[in-house]
């Protein structure tokens, strides 16, 4: 993607601007931006941002809308990492804004930083660094991702021991952020791959000892754009926010494939 | 503009939201067109922060039941409760969470296989002899869990979704017999095009407010739109000055740390390292009921035990809990504390202050779920669930989980009742232009008409919450945070919306917000004023006792006019009383 670069720095500032917190340093964020009811194609600007060390990307990226541009537009809710909203690119790596604190990102001495923050990649930029979700949960949706069972209900619960329970622990833990799945290159090239976040939230019922369905799952990721699709690159690993191990349930649905009664 | 037609509609995609979707879908009998809208993508709402638990007298781990259970919320709520609703809630309870298992909710487990259960805040054995163990949980994303497991059961069974269409209106028709619901007027934010949905039954489920105040566990999207709307019809608000403080909020932060860490064990200390809940709840110490506290702790700091170089927060000591407890039952509250404070909960107790956490008033309703149009009678079609809706269960304070639980039964019960009146009721044609309200509220936030900034208006508005409405009152206070609120009302009328744009114009729906926020600001703090007396979450300086024989009542708030800056008619509404009589509230 070639990006025109804009620099805002001193300009496009809305009236007068908050007082600057003892101990802040400039921070400049320089953003891809996009509209596509005004631009033929997305370009990148920059803003001078104060930020304390302790700041999150997505305070700076709130001070740009609320002070500098308001037609800057993300998506973003809880603010510590819970909702999955506001996954983006920083620094070239998958992350979500508001778990990222600006001292993880500074160059050394301090001094005077860039912060890159571009939309993850794969997936239609609606605008800004706000993206098309659709196929994604489409993917989502299409492995199965509830528990299936046959018969009948029990009248309490079902018995489920605690080493069953934390079987499936670590694909419970998954926000669908979509960090995961737009970090991996095959399914950059090829979006139809159903991606590493959709695979993880079919493992979190192909090894539930309550669920039934593991067959019926197992037979859609075989399929041509399924698990045998993933080159373990660890990207996705690597990106996960909420630190599921991706790349090993990925392994572990495809093992469950090949010995599969 | 676009136009749709449903049996059930129900705006808000959180746990009430989507409980109710099912419900109407699954349990009904018969199978209603329903659709959820919300201003979020499904997943994304705040259902899917609650940590701790969710309670239900399943008596796995020891005994219990829900007569206890009744008893406690009561008694924790100040008793402001409406008993029959606590009675409700407290006995579907056990069903609600057997629900959710069977939905596939991967719950802890004892080591016999069952639901395991925690010690939370309020709850105890026997009308108060001891804390009992009674949250249900998952780790400490119980509420992550309940809001994914939802959103699965929803794309098993096929609910329709439309993602990102923010509710601003809803009808309302004049008929023979009085007014009924007819209908929601959604701005979708894609495209900037305004839709109608015209049903039979809405119900709302939108959620709390919590961005009023500038330290909060709320998310940014928490701007109380659902009860702005109705507020905006005419339509009451319930006991609105009762807003909750969650004692452990990471200091300076607002981010949640549950009250199931002192579920299982860990210790609040002030600067000299003093347990001081012991002062303040000799009998259940750390896991006195919420208010009780947050109020205990800004005592601490008022009288100069705070810890740290401001001497302004106190401390949660986990260290004795060991490296285990935290990584397998209290996970995520151990993460943020690394990666927000950067302070190791296994090794350091962690800075900790009350953070504006839940509403425990909002849109009246009975306890299926039909909202009152006045004090005694509902408007038929329109049905409220969650935080956005005053059951009233909570009363004055609500208990640690019990709103993962209000969510699930009455999200449930307001399914229920909104598709079983669609299944016995014809459409109601809709009222003469049903969009002019949205469609005026947006081409006047996007003309050229003042140079307030949004963020301006809001910080200063959070910023004199927090200083005048937040856990201590007074009189002078709220009279200050009344004449902000106000003032900046009188700006919000000259704010100015920079992106003109239709597509995903994400400024003007922070103006829209805004407005939502200085509307419910003002109603909190008429409340507040108005009830001089202290009882749960409200605590006034100047009167610092409850006050049965005048405030033994629920506030219900009545917008006077069509502007922002309307008049609010306070009247009152008598508490429900079935077997509990009120008493001193000790723990």
């Amino acid at each position: 993607m070639t990006a025109a670069t804009v620099d805002r720095e001193t300009s496009g500032a809305r009236g007068d601007q908050p007082p600057v917190p003892d101990g802040a340093i400039t921070i400049t964020v320089k953003i891809m931006r996009f509209n596509p009811e005004v631009d033929s194609e997305p370009r990148w600007e920059s803003f001078g941002v104060p930020a304390l060390p302790t700041d999150r990307v997505l305070n700076l990226l709130h001070y740009v809308k609320w002070y500098l541009d308001g037609t800057l537009t993300f998506r973003r809710s809880c603010a510590h990492g819970i909702c999955g909203s506001d996954a983006m690119q920083i620094n070239g790596v998958n992350r979500l804004a508001c778990k990222v604190l600006v001292k993880d990102l500074m160059s050394g001495g301090g001094k005077h930083t860039t912060i890159t923050v571009a939309p993850i990649k794969g997936l239609p930029v609606h605008k800004d660094l706000l993206v098309d979700m659709e196929p994604f949960m489409e993917a989502f949706r299409a492995v199965k991702p509830f528990l299936i069972t046959y018969g009948n209900e029990p009248t309490r619960e079902r018995i489920q021991s605690a080493a069953d329970r934390e079987r499936f622990d670590d694909t419970t833990k998954c926000i669908l952020c979509a960090c995961c799945t737009t970090s991996c290159p095959v399914f950059w090239n090829e979006g139809s791959y159903f991606g590493p976040a959709a695979i993880v939230n079919a493992h979190r019922f192909i090894f539930d000892s309550r669920d039934e369905g593991s067959q019926e799952r197992l037979d859609i990721l075989n399929d041509a754009e399924g698990v045998w699709r993933c080159r373990t690159t660890f990207n996705c690993t690597d990106a996960c926010p909420r630190g599921i191990q991706v790349t090993k349930a990925i392994q572990e649905v495809k093992r469950a494939l090949l010995f599969r009664r | 503009m676009q136009f749709h037609k449903y049996d059930v509609v129900i705006v808000g995609a959180g746990g009430a939201g989507m409980r109710a979707a099912l419900a109407a879908a699954t349990e009904a009998g018969h199978a209603p067109r329903t659709a959820v809208l919300t201003k979020l993508y499904p997943t994304r709402s705040h259902t899917g922060a609650a940590q701790g638990g969710m309670c239900a007298a399943l008596a796995n781990v020891e005994e219990d039941n829900w007569e206890w259970h009744t008893f406690d919320t009561i008694k924790g709520g100040d008793y402001l409760v409406d008993q029959d609703a606590a009675e409700v809630m407290a006995k579907e309870a056990i069903d609600a969470v057997l629900d959710l298992e069977k939905m596939g909710l991967p719950f802890n487990r004892t080591p016999e296989g069952r639901i395991d259960q925690r010690r939370f805040g309020g709850h105890t054995r026997n009308h108060g002899e001891a804390a009992v163990r009674r949250a249900c949980y998952a780790a400490d994303r119980t509420g992550h869990m309940i809001l994914q497991t939802l959103y699965q059961n929803c794309v098993k069974h096929g609910i329709e979704f439309f993602n990102e269409f923010y509710v601003l209106d809803i009808c309302i028709t004049e008929t023979e017999t009085g007014p009924v619901c007819t209908g929601a007027v959604a701005y979708e934010l894609a495209t900037g095009e305004i839709h109608v949905f015209q049903a039979k039954a809405i119900v709302f489920a939108t959620g709390g407010f919590g961005k009023v105040f500038k330290t909060t566990s709320n998310a940014h999207t928490l701007t109380g739109d659902g009860m702005g709307i109705i507020f905006r019809k005419g339509l009451p608000l319930e006991d609105m000055e009762f807003y909750q403080f969650h004692p452990t909020g990471l200091a300076g932060l607002g981010i949640l740390l549950t009250e199931g860490a002192r579920g299982e064990g860990a210790i609040l200390r002030n600067a000299s390292g003093e347990r001081f809940m012991e002062r303040y709840a000799p009998t259940i110490k750390d896991l006195a009921p919420r208010d009780i506290v947050a109020r205990s702790m800004a005592l601490e700091v008022l009288e100069g035990r705070g810890a740290g170089p401001n001497k302004d927060y106190v401390l949660l000591d986990c260290t004795h809990l060991g490296a285990e407890v935290l990584e397998t039952k209290l996970p995520d509250i151990t993460e943020f504390a690394r990666t927000y404070l950067a302070v190791d909960p296994v090794k350091e107790p962690v800075p900790v202050y009350p953070t504006a956490h839940y509403a425990m008033g909002g849109i009246p309703t009975n306890i299926h779920g039909e909202v009152l149009r006045d004090n005694d009678n509902v408007i038929p079609g329109l049905y409220a669930a969650g935080e956005c809706a005053c059951v009233s269960v909570h009363g004055a304070n609500r208990l640690g989980t019990n709103s993962l639980l209000d969510i699930n039964v009455f999200g449930r019960r307001a399914g229920l009742a909104a598709a079983a009146y669609a299944a016995n009721h014809d459409l109601v044609d809709l009222p003469e232009n049903p969009t002019t309200v949205v469609e005026n509220q947006v081409s006047l936030l996007l003309s050229d008409h003042g140079r307030e900034r949004v963020a301006d208006i809001r910080t200063e508005l959070q910023a004199t919450m927090d200083a005048n409405a937040s856990v201590y009152r007074t009189e002078e206070t709220l009279k200050q945070a009344l004449h902000d609120v106000q003032a900046l009302k009188d700006r919000y009328a000259h704010i100015s919306v920079q992106d003109k744009g239709k597509r995903f114009n994400t400024d003007l729906l922070e103006a829209v917000e805004l407005g939502f926020l200085l509307e419910l600001a003002e109603v909190l703090v008429v409340g507040a004023l108005e009830r001089k007396e202290s009882r749960g979450g409200h605590a006034r300086e100047d009167y610092p006792n409850r006050d049965d024989t005048n405030y033994m009542r629920h506030s219900m708030f009545y917008k006077q006019g069509d502007s922002l800056k309307s008049e609010i008619r306070l009247d009152y509404k008598p508490v429900t009383f079935t077997r509990y009589k009120p008493m001193e509230r000790k723990y």
